[in-house]
């Protein structure tokens, strides 16, 4: 994996969302989400660092605190 | 039996001690109803991650720490149930209302209407509005009873909010004070039976809803000699009386409607007020961060949704400190493990947001108001995301947690830009009042305002 410095990961807790959206709205390019299944999608996992803050900021107001930042 | 299987005994749990003797035999109730606090502290002190209580006939098996809170909340809901954990509810929401739905479809419904993200700007400028009127006559100074004030315009958003906003305009201070009544009932006694005789908490409680019921039945004759209006002034009231609702069971509907986010902010918004007056260089910062916010002249509607880090820390601690729920718990329904033990049906199970807030391994100095843990470096809401829970956690966390704290950052947006607030009583006797299982504040609890002077 290319990994290197300043990389992170973006992991989301599917056992823990609720559905309430509010990902999309702060990194829609990170975020998507299953309309059947009523949670998110993390639609890429390894998003460029112009993403970063953006990803901060929904793992910060998730309403569920099912998403995580992992630094790699 | 093969050593990987738990093992099943309850008796292997161990059972925390009795500080304070219950004279009918019903365990450690007593002591659930005096100083509930010490009696959680105490199962985790003795007894560690899983230990176990006894109210009247219920054995309460009471789990802390990251590892067993995360079993407990991340339990599948066919296993835990809910509602048959609180007793002392039924009585409240009323005997003859039945819901067509489970409360995970009340609370999914919950979510997508009245909590919806889209939503939340108009209920921001709702409770902007209600707070600018319950200042509207304070004057350049006086003093307030911060249960009194905070009950009331915590029970005015959630009815404009969540119900509409004709009927908020249809309800005053008697709502307010009714609801409270409520709330006072919510003794532990009702884990021996919720109607027992002669129980003054258990009389209020129902006088109260009696109120409610009449007041309801007042704004429901009222709505029906008017006839009908057009179609924007209508709120969930005209729907529910469309279909023939009685007033017994449209106020059953409202009172649960209500319940969740009614106390809970109220507590948390007037110990949010008292922590910043115990704190004064903490006060001025965030003061500072609003004076700054609203500088361009915005809108507390626009910026109660976004961003607002030195509040946010200032709510999330007061949050740590004095969560507005002390325990959660659940009935077994299916044989679930925690902690290497197999729980029986019928046994609850427990974790308290009070005891796991506090752990010091989790929250160093676990004690002191310190709203820097929630700072970018720190963030220890989300390193402990199983044990920061004055929301719960897991699939059942507070739906209305994005609610309420919009609704916090809405109050104190209008409260700090025109007043200053000082303790008026040495800073200790703040306290809450233990007794029922809805937490109050303990009076007095009074606070002085002065209008700052721009």
């Amino acid at each position: 994996m290319s990994a290197g410095a300043g990389g992170y990961r973006v992991t989301a807790d599917l056992d823990v969302c609720q559905g309430h959206q509010l990902c999309q709205g702060e990194a829609p390019a990170v975020f998507g989400f299953d309309e059947d299944a009523d949670v998110v999608v993390v639609l890429d996992e390894h998003p460029p660092a112009s993403e970063k803050d953006a990803v901060k900021q929904a793992v910060k107001y998730c309403p569920a605190m099912a998403l995580d930042l992992e630094e790699e | 039996m093969t050593a990987t299987q738990p093992e099943s005994a309850l008796a292997d749990i161990p059972e925390v001690s009795v500080a304070v003797p219950d004279e009918d035999g019903h365990g450690h109730l007593a002591e659930m109803r005096t100083d509930p606090v010490a009696l959680f502290q105490r199962v985790y002190t003795e007894c560690g991650e899983i230990g176990r209580f006894r109210i009247a006939d219920k054995e309460v098996v009471m789990v802390t720490g990251g590892e067993v809170n995360e079993q407990f909340f991340k339990a599948p809901d066919a296993t835990l149930d809910q509602a048959a954990a609180y007793p002392f509810m039924t009585p409240i929401f009323g005997k003859g209302v039945v819901f067509d739905a489970s409360p995970e479809e009340r609370q999914q419904a919950l979510k997508t209407q009245a909590l919806r993200g889209d939503q939340m700007r108009g209920h921001a400028s709702t409770i902007e509005a209600e707070i600018n009127r319950m200042v509207a006559d304070w004057g350049d100074e006086g003093e307030i009873d911060l249960l009194d004030f905070f009950a009331e315009l915590t029970i005015y958003n959630t009815a404009a909010c969540l119900v509409g906003r004709p009927f908020r305009e249809e309800i005053d201070g008697r709502f307010a004070e009714a609801y409270h009544g409520l709330e006072r009932g919510t003794d532990a006694l009702a884990y021996v039976d919720p109607y027992m005789e002669g129980v003054e908490s258990f009389e209020i409680r129902d006088r109260s809803r009696e109120q409610l019921v009449a007041l309801v039945q007042e704004i429901i004759d009222k709505r029906k000699a008017r006839g009908k209006v057009a179609r924007e002034d209508r709120d969930l009231l005209d729907v529910l009386i469309s279909v023939d609702f009685d007033a017994d069971i449209i106020t059953g509907m409202f009172i649960s409607m209500l319940f969740a986010g009614h106390h809970t902010s109220s507590g948390t918004s007037a110990w949010t007020l008292i922590e910043l007056m115990r704190h004064p260089e903490v006060m001025a910062e965030v003061t500072t961060e609003l004076d700054d916010l609203y500088a361009d002249g915005s809108e507390i509607s626009f910026q109660a949704l976004r961003s607002i880090p030195k509040l946010e820390a200032v709510i999330k601690e007061t949050l740590r400190l004095h969560p507005p729920l002390i325990i959660l718990m659940r009935v077994v329904q299916e044989q679930i493990e925690l902690a290497g033990h197999a729980i029986a049906p019928g046994t609850i199970v427990a974790s308290s947001p009070r005891v796991s807030n506090r752990l010091p391994e989790d929250f160093p100095d676990p004690e002191s108001f310190d709203p820097g843990r929630y700072l970018d470096e720190r963030q220890e809401d989300l390193q402990n995301r199983w044990t920061w829970i004055p929301f719960g956690a897991g699939k059942h966390r507070c739906v209305g947690n994005a609610f309420a704290m919009m609704q916090i950052k809405a109050i104190f947006s209008v409260l700090l830009r025109d007043f200053e607030f000082e303790l008026t009583q040495p800073s200790e006797s703040y306290r809450d009042d233990y007794s029922k299982m809805v937490i109050q504040l303990q009076r007095p609890c009074r606070a002085r305002y002065k209008r700052r002077q721009k």
